[in-house]
């Protein structure tokens, strides 16, 4: 346990650093980190902390709370399947910042495209508690998640559907697709509490995940308050996957990635996979967002689809093993 | 007085499961509750710990969620064991209830863990993943997890069922052995040989209510069998104990 938290740790703060040095403005390692540090004048202390500071900053931010939320929806459920998309926070939040895009909201501020896009998840995770109701079990959570996810998905495409405005449609596909490109320290600031605050929620619960292993009504016996777990559980996700699917747009498969393959390193305790996840979920944001300045440094690959591209085959793989292993 | 209940009565999509329970359990009482399929055994139990909506009181379910953690340990009937954790990461589960967020289990939560491994013959699962374990040996270790809880009352929902003969014995045996400590002890079973032979007191539940409450020799007789079981049976007092065998059913 403590090689894996110093091997992810160590991960982290190189990647951390990858992060800040790789860049289309060719400068060397130290220049530029004594830029980041010292400041001074000209662009490239600018570009530092203005640039590609807040792309790290949110890159750990970000893939940490996905890895984290991925990792307690999966131990709240019980299902090695669950995503943290699955409440339909996700969903929301883009038909938020759809809707912002589509009406020109979105050009009033730099607030104003992550600001629609928190109202839209938040809008959206009252509506699944709403449905879920407060006593109801984790079966009609997850059917109430897939009904607003479903309800968001179809108005977004209803919106791309009847948008007289091809640059708008342009726009929205671009931004679904989840990026770090081009944001700011303001969008740190928005994102942070947001994913702060609902990570300690998050964080708070490995007791009841770790006791949950033995069912809900075991776990209830021996002291652990069901409804409040549930609840917190929700409210932290929608915190943490609203905020960053309203600054990054939708990043999919660490939540769901991660936390799988961390679960063996951890001996499938959901609780110490909390830690292990969120701290899984930055090295891998931290890799991708990296790869992408990489891969196609001209292009502008999208960080969304970086992510789907590698963990789709890694999510095979891991079915696939996981079969073997039934066998 | 280790439980008291009295007036419990449970009513689930609008069919009444359970009727005006009342009951006792004192300390070093092994307590078999019996009754057919659907006879409200679960839901007894379940409404005695409050975790399902009831009327009537039981002294458990007016605790705090914690206290009811640590007055009482609760092995439910579905085997669940969600996720690939060693044999003794499973039982350590059972020292949730005294254990505060975050804080790592001392010599005393050890020792009982230890025990309630060595009690259940797990020492060789040890570091197994217990999903990997045969369904008897899940079980085993499940109540393992349930025995580490230390609570003064252990109530287990049909804990010996499709454990093999030796340690269905060695279970009720050990049962036995914690009642004899001054432990309470509330357990369901089907198995009525082994319900007379073990068990110092009999509850058989017919319909949502307690058909009669006392010793085996006094609960289980022809009368009762017929009326809450639909069966006969032999039972004697013989020189290895109390032999019970069910035989025929009643047409």
């Amino acid at each position: 346990m403590k090689r894996l938290f110093a091997i992810l740790a160590a991960m982290m703060v190189l990647l951390f650093l990858g992060s800040l040095v790789i860049g289309p403005a060719k400068t060397g390692i130290g220049e530029n980190l004594v830029a980041l540090l010292a400041g001074g004048d000209g662009p490239l202390p600018l570009i530092m902390r203005e640039i590609r500071l807040p792309r790290a900053l949110l890159a750990v931010m970000i893939g940490g709370g996905l890895g984290l939320a991925g990792a307690a929806m999966q131990g709240y459920l019980r299902n090695p399947l669950a995503d943290p998309g699955l409440i339909g926070v996700s969903s929301s939040a883009a038909l938020g910042a759809v809707l912002a895009i589509q009406t020109g909201f979105a050009a009033m501020g730099s607030l104003a495209l992550p600001g629609a896009a928190l109202v839209g998840a938040l809008a959206g995770v009252l509506l699944v508690m709403l449905l879920a109701g407060p006593r109801g079990s984790s079966l009609t959570l997850i059917l109430a998640g897939i009904a607003i996810s479903a309800l968001a998905a179809a108005l977004t495409s209803l919106v791309l559907n009847l948008s007289p405005n091809p640059f708008a449609s342009n726009e929205i596909i671009f931004w679904m697709m989840g990026s770090l490109a081009d944001r700011s320290m303001t969008h740190v600031s928005i994102a942070l509490p947001f994913i702060l605050t609902g990570g300690a929620m998050l964080a708070s619960l490995g007791r009841g995940l770790d006791a949950l292993t033995l069912g809900e009504d075991a776990a209830e016996a021996m002291g652990i308050n069901l409804h409040r777990l549930r609840l917190t559980l929700i409210l932290g996700t929608a915190a943490v996957v609203g905020a960053s699917t309203a600054v990054a747009g939708a990043i999919g498969f660490v939540g769901l990635v991660i936390p799988h393959i961390l679960r063996g390193f951890v001996g499938g305790r959901p609780g110490a996979l909390l830690w292990a996840s969120a701290m899984g979920g930055a090295v891998m944001l931290l890799a991708a967002d990296i790869a992408v300045r990489m891969v196609l440094p001209d292009r502008d690959l999208k960080l969304g689809v970086l992510t789907a591209l590698v963990g789709a085959p890694l999510f095979l793989h891991l079915i696939y093993r996981t079969r073997r292993a039934g066998q | 007085m280790t439980l008291n209940v009295s007036g419990l009565g449970v009513t689930l999509r609008k069919r009444r499961v359970l009727s005006d329970v009342s009951l006792t359990i004192g300390k070093g009482e092994l307590v078999g509750l019996i009754g057919a399929n659907g006879a409200g055994k679960t839901t007894l139990m379940r409404a005695i710990l409050g975790l399902v909506p009831h009327e009537g009181q039981s002294s458990l379910a007016a605790m705090q969620p914690l206290a009811r953690g640590r007055a009482a340990a609760w092995m439910p009937q579905t085997r669940e064991i969600a996720w690939a954790v060693t044999v003794e990461t499973l039982v350590t589960l059972g020292r949730t209830p005294h254990l505060g967020m975050g804080q790592k289990p001392n010599d005393a939560d050890r020792a009982a863990i230890n025990h309630a491994i060595n009690r259940m013959d797990l020492g060789l699962f040890r570091k197994r993943a217990a999903t990997r374990l045969s369904g008897g040996e899940q079980a085993r270790a499940l109540i393992a997890r349930a025995l580490a809880q230390e609570a003064p009352l252990l109530m287990a929902d049909e804990p010996i069922a499709g454990l093999d003969p030796a340690h269905q014995i060695a279970t009720m045996e050990c049962f036995a052995g914690l009642a004899a400590e001054g432990r309470s002890i509330l357990v369901s079973l089907h198995d009525l040989g082994l319900a007379a032979r073990y068990c110092t007191r009999l509850i058989v539940l017919d319909k949502g209510r307690i058909a009669a409450d006392g010793p085996p020799q006094k609960v289980l007789t022809p009368q009762l069998l017929r009326a809450a079981f639909g069966i006969t049976a032999w039972f004697e007092q013989t020189a290895q104990g109390p032999v019970f065998q069910p035989l025929d059913i009643v047409k």
